[in-house]
This record gives structure tokens, C-alpha cells and sequence, in this order.
């Protein structure tokens, strides 16, 4: 029975069907299935799948963005459960993610976080146009392993330096690790601030993220 | 032809991309979008401009819904033709439907220098390099500031842009990088004293606004603050979408090609019902994002149908068209930046884009190239020569010669040869030597553009703004930097 409907959670992860993945979280919790297997023997199969096939070059991006969605839909479902139980999922690490104050432009930032959270991160993201002291306020709020940043606008990617320099002046800048990204970020320029890694693409982010968490 | 501009003009070539039935239905799709889903405008200014217009806005999501009346009515006060001016009148670029112009492409992050070779981050002496080797091309028809001055305070960075470019160069400029209120007031100021006087500019706008879009379906608070304020004094503005397949854009060109049209037409409109008959002009450079890490890079079989769609949308609302075009993801100057760069400007030509952006990027509009500049433009050439098409008529059948030379003959001594053989293309770049020459250098196209880019720009002396011109700039730069 439950090796059945395990396999129905990971197809439902590999589908990229939300209302499918929570319907079997949803049916876990009324067989009192622990939510725990729920999770690791169900559907973070799924999630690995597609990402094998993704890594040969066999899944594209909309099918890992579904699966990475499929997955938080479901853990959220369980999460409460979890919780009555005393007991949490393990994570990667904690992430707050934000664009930029003077910027918008968030699709590549949130394209981030969905990546991130399917890859077992728990994240936050403040959305857009955030200013210093929010983004670290939320930092310290969630005890963050990582600050990511975004900026489109070569006018607002300095801001990213901002936070840095906030850091160093309220001596947090140990506690965090910072990464950004955004189209004019390159390498020269996350040396110049003294980040401690950027990435061109999502995918690039989860790895770099799992690097800074020691977890690759 | 203005002095010193190459344009195309009267094409003999045609192309069909969209039938007149699918444009329609890609409109009438358009204004269902911004009637139903709607459209962000995150400015004061602009929803209160919709509001009193009849829209229905919802302040707290700053989304603006319009009945397709009201969008209509708007644009057909688009003036369908107008000029950009340039410093040196006689470069003035006709937005008239028949001429297509290339300008530089815009605004990089980081150069690879012309002497060293190496990559670096892009700093306000490469406007000014870009600018003048700009100045000296005649495929060049006008500016885009080509990269970020990230050397200079970020508050006025887009101003010292357009002060460097008129300082190096007479044709008109445009500018993508003036994306709020204060920087667009100092740059209507500055270009005002070219003009000579701000009630001059709607008779010689020397300086034209291009405003990205935020796809799918928003804007830029600033960009559209900007943007009214130039409308105001008629300073010709675009609004540009760059949506992009599976990202920020459905997946189908079709879908996609609406959501941007519904972006740009939304806040043409909103120029239009601000500042009836103010100068405006269709943006775009639409792509497909990359199905394996969802990049934009440009580039592509899909980018290449925008760039002949989109001409034929700019037409449905008879306005002019700046379109995005040699977008490539190469990061060298080779096969693919080639390729792309030739079918994305033919099919952007073809169509009589008005204004085709743009020469000299590498790695998606990122990097800029001087010798991938010098490529770019012979691209252009080539189609510069292709829309002419062939010429049927008595002399180009060329009877008498063929009757001279029979059969076996050549055609090498003929008069009518000498004539016309003027005619054929002579590339600068294309290697046509033979092998053993070539084994002897192992040189190419980049070596060659390259070259000519530096001796351009070492011998190139553009025609000086007038100082007390750029000294009042420099006051009113000032004025804009912070402390």
C-alpha cells in the first residue's frame, strides 16, 4: 500500500501537478502515514528524478519549475503535521532572497527561490525594491544562512554593495553568506563587493548555495 | 541619403509574416488582455491620467484595466511620421516608414578592450570611444548609449551618458538608460540647449527616450514618469517589450507577441491621453528564453519571426518601430554571433523597421565588441544591398553585352561591365583570398574588423559640441549627483 502510493507521490512531483501532490499529502495525513516518509521516500523521489533528467539534459526548466512547485505545495500540506510531531524536516539551510531597493525586476530572483526551496532550502523572499536594513532584518528574524540578492539596473546593482557594507558596519558580516545575480553581474563585480558568490543562471545558484552551506 | 548615413530605403523585397486576419486577431486579443488581466503602472502620475480617462484602476495594485475604446481612440493620435534631429541637421533620421536605420546596440556592462583584448567592466570613456567610432560609420544611423558609464554617481550616470555621445558625435541620440523623473527633466534641459530652447525640441528633438517595459504586463514607475515628461515637450518616446517565451511570456509566439503588444500599446495610450499627438514610437525585441536555464541571450529562430511580426504590428497602429535585432549569445565574434546577427537584421529590414538596434554585443547585450561592432555594420551593408533586389529592365538584361561576347566568351572586357560593376558588393570582411595566402597569415574577419576599428578611431575627429553647450551640461549634471 504505501510503496504504491509512494510512487504516486513521486509521479506526482515528475507530472508537476500541485493539486495531485497535495491531494496525496492530504491522504498521508489521514492514513497517519508519517509525514516524514511522505516526504523522503515519496515525493523528494520525484524531485531527484527530474533532476537527474534535467542534468542529462532530458527535463527542461518548466518541468523542474512544476516539480520544485508540486514539492512545496505538497511539504507545505505536511509541514503542520510535522510541527504536532515535534519534529521538522531537515533543511539545507535557510535563504532570504530579495531584489534590490530601485528594482522591480524579480522573475530571475524568484526563479531563484523556487529552485531553491525544491532543493531542500528553506526560503524567504522579501520580493522587490527592498531596502538595506529589511533585507538583513529579515536575516537575523529567520537566523539565514544566506542573503541572495538581485538587480537588473547597472544604477541599482551598487545597492548590492549597500548591504554588504551594512553588514561589515553592524559586524553581521560573518553571520551570512551573501550571493548575487542579475544580468549586469559579473564576476569582477561580486569580487569588487566582496560577496561570497554570484551565478548567471538558477541552477548555477542552488549549486553555489549548497557549496556555501557545505552541503555539495 | 544624409551625409555620412547609410539607410535603407524602398526595398524591393517583401515578406509575409502575419496575414492581415492574424493581425487582427493578435490586436484584438491585445485589448482583451489590457481590458480584462490589465496592465501595472506603478506611477502616480499614470493612473491618475487613467483614472480621469475612464479607466478602472486599482490603486493598491497599481493595475489599470481599459475598455479597447479608449486604447483606440488614443492611438490613432500617433502621428504616424516625424523626425529624429540630430546635432548636424543633415544627419536627421526620417521615421517615415521608408527608411530603416541602424544604431548602436545598448547598454552593456562590460567591453572588451580595443587595445588590451582583455574583458573589463565598461566605464565613461567607452561611450565616448563607441560614440565617435559611431560618429565615423556611415551604417551607423544613430546612437543608443552603447554601455553603462559605471564610473561615475549612479543618480546621474544616464546624463553623463548623453553628454558624452553628443560631445563625440553629430547624429541623434537615443537613450535607454534615463529611467526616472530628475535624470529625464536635466536630459530635456541638456538637450534643449542643442535644440535652442525647450519650445524647439518638437520641431528638432535631438534626443529621443526608449523605455523598457516590465513583461509580463507591468512598467517602471520611473520609466513612465520619464516618459511623460518627455511626451510633454516632444521628445520622441518607446516603450520596448522584451518579452520572452516561457518566462516572462507564454510559451507561443502568438501569446507572446500579444502580452508585449498589449505592454507597449497600454502605455502609448497613456502618452497619447496625457500629451495628445506627442512623438512615439513601437519597441520591442521579443525572445525565446532558453529552455534548459531560462537565460535571456537573444538570439534564435523565434527572434527572428518577432523581428519581422513586430514591424507588422507598428504598421497596424502606423507608428514607427524600433526593433532589437543582431541578439546573440555568442560570447566571441563568430559562426553564431554571424548568424544571428544576419537573419535577425534581414528579417527586421525586410519589413522597413524604422529604426534596427543594434551594432556591437556579444553574450546577449551584455558585452561589447568593437570588432563585432565593424562585423555588425557590414552585416547591415549587406542588406542595405539585398532590399534593392534585382532591377529588370533593358540595361540590366544586358543584351548588347551578351551579343558581344557569344558563346565562350567573358564578360571582363565589356563596357557594360565597367559600368555597373560598381554594383557588385565588395566586402570588407569576407575572406575570398586564395588558401595559400590565407595558410600564410591565418587571419579573419575579427582581425580585420578590429583593425579598421582602431585606425577609425585613432584618425576620427568629430565636429565639436560648442564648450559654453557642454559647460552648461556639466552645471546641470551636477546639479543631479548627490553630495
Amino acid at each position: 500500500m504505501s510503496e504504491e502510493m509512494y510512487k504516486e507521490m513521486a509521479q506526482s512531483i515528475i507530472d508537476g501537478d500541485s493539486d495531485k501532490s497535495v491531494e496525496l499529502a492530504q491522504k498521508a495525513i489521514e492514513i497517519q502515514m508519517h509525514p516524514l516518509d511522505a516526504i523522503t521516500k515519496g515525493f523528494v523521489v520525484g524531485v531527484n528524478y527530474i533532476g537527474d533528467q534535467f542534468g542529462k539534459g532530458e527535463a527542461f526548466l518548466p518541468e523542474l519549475v512544476m516539480a520544485g512547485e508540486a514539492m512545496k505545495a505538497a511539504v507545505a500540506t505536511l509541514d503542520p503535521e510535522l510541527r504536532k510531531l515535534g519534529e521538522a524536516r531537515e533543511i539545507m539551510g535557510r535563504v532570504v532572497l530579495a531584489t534590490v531597493e530601485g528594482d522591480i525586476h524579480e522573475i530571475g530572483k524568484t526563479l531563484v527561490g523556487t529552485m531553491l526551496s525544491a532543493s531542500g532550502f528553506e526560503v524567504y523572499d522579501i520580493g522587490v525594491d527592498a531596502p538595506a536594513d529589511k533585507i538583513i532584518g529579515k536575516a537575523i528574524e529567520v537566523d539565514a544562512n544566506i542573503i541572495g540578492m538581485s538587480a537588473l539596473l547597472t544604477t541599482t546593482m551598487v545597492r548590492q554593495r549597500e548591504v554588504i557594507d551594512e553588514l561589515e558596519k553592524e559586524g553581521l558580516r560573518g553571520k551570512f553568506k551573501v550571493i548575487v545575480g542579475g544580468a549586469p553581474i559579473t564576476r569582477e563585480w561580486y569580487e569588487k563587493i566582496k560577496a561570497d558568490g554570484y551565478s548567471e543562471d538558477a541552477i548555477g545558484a542552488v549549486k553555489l548555495a549548497k557549496e556555501l552551506v557545505g552541503k555539495e | 541619403m544624409s551625409k555620412n548615413i547609410k539607410s535603407i530605403s524602398n526595398p524591393k523585397l517583401k515578406l509575409e509574416v502575419l496575414t492581415t486576419e492574424e493581425v487582427q486577431k493578435i490586436h484584438d486579443a491585445t485589448l482583451w488582455i489590457i481590458e480584462n488581466v490589465g496592465v501595472r503602472f506603478p506611477s502616480k502620475r499614470a493612473l491618475e491620467i487613467w483614472e480621469a480617462n475612464g479607466a478602472a484602476v486599482d490603486h493598491e495594485k497599481k493595475i489599470v484595466r481599459a475598455k479597447p475604446q479608449l486604447i483606440e481612440d488614443a492611438l490613432k493620435k500617433c502621428p504616424p511620421k516625424y523626425i529624429l534631429a540630430a546635432r548636424d541637421p543633415e544627419q536627421d533620421c526620417s521615421l517615415d516608414g521608408n527608411h530603416v536605420y541602424l544604431g548602436t546596440d545598448g547598454c552593456g556592462v562590460e567591453v572588451i578592450d580595443i587595445e588590451t583584448g582583455q574583458k573589463r567592466t565598461s566605464q565613461l570613456s567607452d561611450v565616448r570611444d563607441i560614440s565617435r567610432l559611431a560618429d565615423a560609420t556611415e551604417e551607423v544611423g544613430f546612437h543608443w548609449v552603447p554601455v553603462s558609464a559605471q564610473d561615475v554617481p549612479p543618480e546621474a550616470r544616464g546624463l553623463h551618458e548623453v553628454r558624452a555621445i553628443w560631445e563625440n558625435s553629430t547624429k541623434h541620440v537615443q537613450t535607454e538608460s534615463i529611467y526616472n523623473a530628475d535624470e529625464a527633466k536635466a536630459a530635456i534641459e541638456m538637450a534643449a540647449l542643442i535644440a535652442g530652447g525647450k519650445d524647439k525640441l518638437r520641431e528638432r528633438p535631438v534626443l529621443s527616450l526608449m523605455q523598457c517595459t516590465a513583461p509580463p504586463l507591468g512598467h517602471d514607475g520611473g520609466s513612465l514618469d520619464a516618459a511623460l515628461l518627455a511626451a510633454e515637450v516632444g521628445i520622441p518616446t518607446g516603450f520596448m517589450t522584451m518579452a520572452a517565451c516561457l518566462t516572462t511570456g507564454p510559451v507561443t509566439l502568438a501569446g507572446n507577441l500579444a502580452v508585449g503588444n498589449a505592454e507597449v500599446i497600454a502605455a502609448t495610450a497613456l502618452l497619447q491621453l496625457a500629451c495628445p499627438g506627442a512623438p512615439v514610437f513601437y519597441a520591442a525585441a521579443q525572445t525565446a528564453s532558453d529552455l534548459r536555464t531560462g537565460a535571456y541571450t537573444g538570439g534564435g529562430p523565434e527572434d527572428f519571426l518577432f523581428g519581422a511580426a513586430t514591424n507588422v504590428l507598428s504598421d497596424f497602429y502606423n507608428i514607427p518601430l524600433s526593433m532589437g535585432a543582431f541578439a546573440t549569445g555568442a560570447k566571441d565574434p563568430n559562426w553564431q554571433a554571424g548568424l544571428e546577427g544576419a537573419m535577425s537584421s534581414f528579417m527586421a529590414s525586410v519589413v522597413m523597421s524604422d529604426m534596427l538596434l543594434g551594432c556591437g554585443f556579444l553574450h546577449g547585450s551584455r558585452i561589447w565588441s568593437f570588432a563585432e561592432m565593424m562585423m555588425d555594420c557590414e552585416i547591415f551593408s549587406i542588406m542595405h544591398k539585398m532590399m534593392k533586389g534585382i532591377v529588370v529592365n533593358e540595361e540590366t538584361l544586358a543584351l548588347d553585352a551578351i551579343a558581344a561576347v557569344g558563346p565562350g566568351g567573358h564578360f571582363l572586357a565589356q563596357k557594360h561591365t565597367r559600368n555597373h560593376m560598381r554594383e557588385i558588393f565588395l566586402p570588407e570582411f569576407m575572406d575570398r583570398r586564395p588558401y595559400s595566402e590565407w595558410e600564410s597569415k591565418k587571419d579573419d574577419a575579427r582581425d580585420w574588423a578590429l583593425a579598421k576599428a582602431r585606425k577609425k578611431l585613432k584618425e576620427h575627429q568629430p565636429d565639436l559640441l560648442d564648450p559654453k553647450i557642454s559647460a552648461e551640461m556639466a552645471k546641470i549634471i551636477k546639479s543631479v549627483e548627490k553630495e
